[in-house]
Parts: structure tokens; C-alpha cells; sequence
């Protein structure tokens, strides 16, 4: 072999053990793919439980064709876990602003935690072909501001 | 070389059936970004409704149209190498179940019994037809593997220290992907699904079903590229006027996909419940592995492209791009490879970001995967099969081409219209616009509560893009079938452009077979693929019943134990 294609061949080994490590190193510290939780019945119930003043846990069912919670409001600076399913087929639970992009299905909990740092509105919006409702199948986070700041 | 009658005419009918039928595909596609831009604000058009008219794009497009290339292009590619012909009752039963099942699935589909997309996953229902007919057409497309295999190990006998043919390892590799990808769909199909949609079962597993579809549906993505690939390691260089920098690397690449096409479906995945971030993990590392050999291909293919140009006359570092032979209509054949090859660079970097698990997060299921897979499919994937699909069908007729100057411009009018259509679906994916969706009617119409005038300027850009790409189409269309009608110049002949090697290395033994590979790959599968399909089968609670995308309430609600409360 010639000797400036051995030394092509030794960086390139270098390089993707040190892209592995980082990726391996970055998810070791900080994943924010899905929660893989087994079934329960219990999330199924749509519902938004406060926990404390910033902490908030939604069960959110998706449904042919809406969201129910339909509406969640919460104050600016809270952490909300959302457990998703759904009551009929698959669904999709995009909040953009976000990055939270979820399937929800049937049979199945899916799970995310994502802090609403500023007030406003994010939309939920269902990314999954869902039959001929998919279109308007939309629902909204209102985050507000907290009575201190007014 | 002259080939039989028989093959030739089974040549013509698996180019021709679904050239005809992408009409219809290219129609739908079209209509959809004329729908998604809000010009019209319906939920059908022309009695055909959005949904009918995506999964017959989809499934026409991206299923029927590359199973039947793939197939014809293979019977060429082995026929040509080897010297010998495929078994004829087994080329024709592959041809007869591709046929009738595209023709099940395509009753299905125009009957509006079937608009479930070409991913058709449960708890949708579609009908019955639409299940088998896939299935049919899937096994008719890799019956021909056996015919095959069984000329290569007669070829090897007589020839065992020669080294297979670059374009026979091509396609001996994709087919041994696509059976075994496809083994994961069929279980899927007759086993889960089928037995459910004719109502003998009541429930199904939504997450296992899934994780089965992607199983093949990534694998997939690399049967329909292998046949470029072959092409452009086989021909390119020759077409540009030189020779393959190496074809040593050209063998290694090919090995790597037979190991990293399979056990990389659950990127698809990465936003599903019931997986571990662990798997998620594993198999997204192993998509990155899959990079390797597309940019092993790109180096090689970049430094015959260079030699090429050199050959030429070019001076300069990059000055060969300038002197390629881009508008020889006798050379029209390039045109379509290189403006595939300038839409894979976009395409292979938008496909990186989707395979990072953070990123994914970012656009999963929003309008900038169709932005990636139009410049992966509709780029390299689509270009090399219109453009071969000419190729073959005048050689082996012996017409000449119909507007043989229109030809060799279509595919860079292609090329304009794919990167304006995917700039608008990528930016509008960036900013939330959700793929699969009838804009047109809620958010892209201004009367509506829904409106998010955010999207205008992404869905026009995607209209205009589609506009182009429409009209590109319509005149390969005009010199396809203005080609098939034309009068025969000269005798006809199987004949495919055959480049030379620059570093034709000796044989190496562990890269002229395939037991060691078929065993890696057999290993990686299963260490990837097995804790997904226990975790698919645990972690759900009950299954699903059928539904209708018309109605919100299961097909038979009183046969099941529903787990809501209605």
C-alpha cells in the first residue's frame, strides 16, 4: 500500500473514533429521544396535574381529529412532562418552537419533558396522516406570563 | 449482444407498464403542491381526493415504478455480463404476479378503498386487495434473485479466479437486500395485517407493525439506489470519457450497504413510544455506517469524473467540471447520471441530519423529509431509471431517440425543479409545516382559523419547484413514448456502456464472494433487530382495531374491548 494512503486511512480511523466518542459522550449526558415507558392505563384519562408552581405533568390524547387537552395553560418557566397516546390511529405530536415531535399510538405511551422558558403560544400540530380530518387537527400550549412579572 | 425474443419483449413490458403508470403518479404529484400552496382550497379534485392521490403517488412512484426497473434492469445487467439468459418461466411467473398485483393495489387505490399511504400503517384499514397486491408484486420482483444466482455460481465454476463483473456483484447485492428486507414486510402483511383487515382477527400491534415496515422500508431506499449506484461505477466514467478511478472500492462499498441497508430501520423510528433510547441509539450509529459507502462512492466517482476531465484537456484543480460532456445528446445517458449525482450531495447531507436522533427531533415528519427523499429519490434514484429505462428501450429495439436535443436537456430541468421544490419543503420543515397534510384547506387558507402565513413562501417555492419538475416529466414522457412509437433504424441489441479501470487491483478473494458478508450481515441484523422486535411485542399495551379514515369509530366497535372509555 502506498504510504500517503496508510496515513489517509490512520486519520480517517482517528476521526471516526473521536465523532463515536462524542456522540456516545453528548447522548450519555444530555438524551432527549422519547422515554420508552411499557403501558398503562392510567395516562389514557386526558388530563394536565401541577404537580408544584413550574411543574406540570399533561396526558395528552390524541384523537381522530383533535387533541384533548385541547388547550393547556401553563405559567412561563415550567417543566412539563407530556405522556401522548392515542384513542384511534396514529398520530403525530409536533410543538415546533420546541423541537418536541412525538408519535402517539394506540396501545402506547410516549414520553417527553420540555421546559416553556418564554410566554406565548405553541401550537401542537398532528404530523401524521390520520384520515380527512388530519388537516385541522391542531392544539395550542398558552404559556403566560407568571402574576410576579406583571 | 442479441437476446432472445422472449427477454426482449419482457424487457419492454417492465419499462414500459410503469412508465405509463407514473403518469398517473406524476399527475398526483403535481396536484399536491397545488393543493398544499392553498390555490385550491378542496379536499378532492377531479373526483380524486388529496389523500387517494398522495398514496397513489407514493405507491405508483417510489414502490411499482423502481420493483419493475430494478427487475428489468437486473435481467439486463446479468444477461449482459454473464453471457447467458435468466430461465424464462421464471422471468414471465415474476412478471405476471408483479402485473396483477400492481393491478390489485391500483384498483384499490382509484376505488378510494385504500388511501392509507405507501406506508399503509395499521390501525388504518385498507382494503384487502391493497394488502395482497403488495405482496404480490413484492414477491414477483425477487423471484428473478433465484434464476440469477443460479447463472452467477455457473459462471463462477467456469471462470473461479476471474473476478465477478462490478455490475453482477450490484445486483446480486440488492436483491440479497431486498429479500431479505422484504421477508420482514411480508410477515407483516400476511401474518398481522391481512388476517386483521378481512376481519378474522380484531386487533393489531400498531408498534410491531411498524418496526416490521421499517425493517424493509430503509432497505428499501437502498434497492431503489443500487441500480444507480451500478451505473455510476460501471458507466459513468465511460460516458464521461474516461476510466473508474478503482474498482476495488467500488466492491467494498457494495459489500458495506449488504451489511448496513437492514439493521438501520428504526431511525425512522426515533419519535415511536415503546423502543429503548438504547436500540434508537445502536441503530443510529449503525446509520451513520451506511454513510461510508456513499462517500467511498463519491470520492471514486468524483476522481474518475476528474481523470475524465483531465483526459480532456482541463487545467486547474476543478477546471475537469467544465469540460465534462454535460449536452451531447449522443450522450444523453451522462446528463441523467451526473444531474442525479449533483441532487445526492444534497440528498446524502439532508439524510445525515435525519439520522441524528437530536436533529431528527427538529424536522421528523415535517415537510423536510419529502425536501430529502425528493433529492435521494426523485434525484439520483429517478433520473438514472428514466434516463436507463430510454437507454435500454433503444438499444434493444434499435429505434433512434424522439428529440434526441429535448432528451439531453430534461434532466437538468429536472435537476432546477427538484432544488427549488425541496429549498421550500426543507425551510417550510424547519418552521413546523407538517409533511402528508392538505394545506390547502386550514392552513394555507386565509379564511380559515387555522391559517399560518408562515407557509405561503415555503409552498410556493414548492409549487414553482413542482411545476418545472412537471413539465421535465411531461416531455421525457414526449421522447419516451414518442421513441416506442418510431420507426426501427437498425437492428437492435443489448448493449450497455462498459467503463475501463484506472486501479484495476488483483482479486482479492474476501471481495469476490458472498458467504463471509451474508453471514456479517446476518449477525448485525440480528443483534440490532432482535431487542426491537422484543421491545415492539412487550412494552404495548393491547391492540388496535380497524379504522377508516373516514370515521373516528373502529369498523367493529362491539367485537372489541376497547381500552377507552367512548
Amino acid at each position: 500500500m502506498d504510504p500517503s494512503e496508510k496515513k489517509i486511512i490512520g486519520i480517517t480511523g482517528v476521526v471516526l473514533a473521536l465523532f463515536i466518542f462524542s456522540i456516545l459522550y453528548a447522548r450519555g449526558k444530555n438524551n432527549d429521544l422519547p422515554e420508552c415507558l411499557p403501558f398503562n392505563k392510567t395516562y389514557l384519562d386526558p388530563k394536565i396535574i401541577k404537580l408544584d408552581e413550574k411543574t406540570f405533568q399533561v396526558y395528552a390524547v390524541a384523537q381522530m381529529w383533535q387533541f384533548q387537552p385541547a388547550q393547556i395553560y401553563i405559567p412561563a418557566g415550567s417543566e412539563v412532562d407530556f405522556y401522548i397516546s392515542s384513542k384511534d390511529v396514529v398520530h403525530g405530536f409536533n410543538i415546533s418552537e420546541k423541537n418536541v415531535n412525538l408519535m402517539a399510538v394506540y396501545g402506547n405511551i410516549n414520553k417527553t419533558t420540555v421546559k416553556f422558558e418564554r410566554a406565548g403560544i405553541y401550537k401542537i400540530t398532528c404530523h401524521e396522516y390520520c384520515g380527512i380530518g388530519h388537516q385541522s387537527m391542531q392544539a395550542e400550549v398558552i404559556v403566560t406570563e407568571p402574576p410576579s412579572n406583571k | 449482444m442479441q437476446i432472445s425474443k422472449s427477454l426482449r419483449y419482457l424487457i419492454y413490458w417492465e419499462l414500459g407498464i410503469p412508465l405509463t403508470l407514473l403518469t398517473i403518479g406524476i399527475y398526483h404529484g403535481l396536484m399536491q403542491t397545488i393543493y398544499r400552496a392553498g390555490v385550491i382550497h378542496q379536499s378532492s379534485f377531479a373526483h380524486l381526493d388529496y389523500y387517494q392521490g398522495l398514496t397513489l403517488h407514493g405507491v405508483i412512484n417510489a414502490i411499482v415504478l423502481t420493483s419493475f426497473f430494478a427487475v428489468a434492469f437486473g435481467h439486463a445487467t446479468i444477461t449482459f455480463y454473464l453471457k447467458r439468459e435468466p430461465h424464462k418461466w421464471v422471468t414471465w411467473l415474476s412478471f405476471w404476479l408483479m402485473t396483477i398485483g400492481t393491478l390489485m393495489a391500483a384498483w384499490a387505490m382509484l376505488a378510494g378503498k385504500a388511501s392509507v399511504l405507501y406506508t399503509f400503517y395499521p390501525p388504518l384499514k385498507a382494503h384487502p386487495l391493497f394488502y395482497l397486491g403488495a405482496a404480490l408484486l413484492i414477491v414477483g420482483s425477487w423471484i428473478p434473485l433465484f434464476s440469477w444466482a443460479n447463472l452467477y455460481m455457473d459462471w463462477k465454476r467456469q471462470n473461479p479466479l476471474v473476478k465477478t463483473p462490478l455490475a453482477v456483484v450490484g445486483t446480486l447485492v440488492n436483491f440479497t437486500i431486498w429479500f431479505v428486507c422484504t421477508l420482514a414486510v411480508a410477515y407483516e402483511v400476511l401474518v398481522l395485517l391481512l388476517p386483521w383487515a378481512m376481519g378474522w382477527k380484531q386487533t393489531i400491534n400498531v408498534t410491531l407493525a411498524r418496526t416490521l415496515f421499517w425493517f424493509f422500508g430503509h432497505a428499501l431506499v437502498y434497492f431503489w439506489l443500487l441500480p444507480a449506484y451500478i451505473m455510476y461505477y460501471t458507466m459513468l466514467p465511460k460516458l464521461a470519457g474516461g476510466k473508474l478511478f478503482s474498482d476495488l472500492a467500488g466492491r467494498i462499498s457494495l459489500f458495506l450497504f449488504l451489511l448496513f441497508s437492514v439493521p438501520v430501520g428504526v431511525h425512522h423510528q426515533f419519535s415511536d413510544p415503546s423502543i429503548t433510547r438504547g436500540i434508537k441509539m445502536f441503530q443510529g450509529l449503525l446509520t451513520f455506517g451506511v454513510a461510508i459507502p456513499s462517500f467511498i462512492t463519491a470520492f471514486t466517482l468524483a476522481a474518475s469524473l476528474e481523470y475524465a476531465g483531465k483526459k480532456r484537456g482541463s487545467k486547474g484543480l476543478l477546471g475537469f467540471f467544465a469540460k465534462l460532456p454535460y449536452l451531447d445528446p449522443n450522450k444523453y445517458l451522462f446528463a441523467y447520471l451526473i444531474g442525479g449525482l449533483i441532487l445526492f450531495i444534497f440528498g446524502g447531507l439532508t439524510g445525515i441530519v435525519n439520522a441524528s436522533g437530536v436533529l431528527n427531533a427538529v424536522v421528523h415528519n415535517t415537510a423536510w423529509l419529502p425536501g430529502h427523499f425528493h433529492m435521494t429519490v426523485a434525484g439520483p434514484v429517478f433520473l438514472s431509471i428514466i434516463g436507463m429505462s430510454l437507454f435500454l428501450y433503444s438499444g434493444i429495439s434499435g429505434k433512434p431517440i424522439f428529440l434526441p436535443n429535448v432528451n439531453v436537456i430534461i434532466p437538468y430541468l429536472w435537476v432546477i425543479g427538484i432544488l427549488i421544490f425541496s429549498t421550500g419543503l426543507s425551510w417550510g420543515g424547519l418552521i413546523g409545516e407538517p409533511r402528508r397534510t392538505n394545506l390547502g384547506m386550514t392552513y394555507l387558507n386565509p379564511k380559515n382559523e387555522l391559517f399560518t402565513p408562515e407557509w405561503v413562501p415555503t409552498t410556493m417555492l414548492a409549487l414553482a419547484g413542482g411545476i418545472i419538475m412537471t413539465f421535465a416529466a411531461l416531455l421525457f414522457f414526449i421522447v419516451f413514448f414518442g421513441t416506442v412509437f418510431s420507426k426501427k433504424k437498425e437492428q437492435g441489441s443489448l448493449n450497455l456502456p462498459v467503463s475501463e479501470v484506472l486501479h484495476d487491483e488483483k482479486r482479492i478473494a474476501l471481495f469476490d464472494t458472498f458467504k463471509p458478508w451474508l453471514i456479517m450481515m446476518g449477525i448485525i441484523i440480528i443483534l440490532a433487530y432482535v431487542p426491537a422486535f422484543m421491545n415492539a411485542s412487550k412494552n404495548p399495551g393491547p391492540g388496535a382495531p380497524a379504522f377508516t379514515p373516514d370515521n373516528p369509530v373502529p369498523i367493529h366497535p362491539s367485537g372489541t374491548t376497547n381500552i377507552y372509555n367512548q
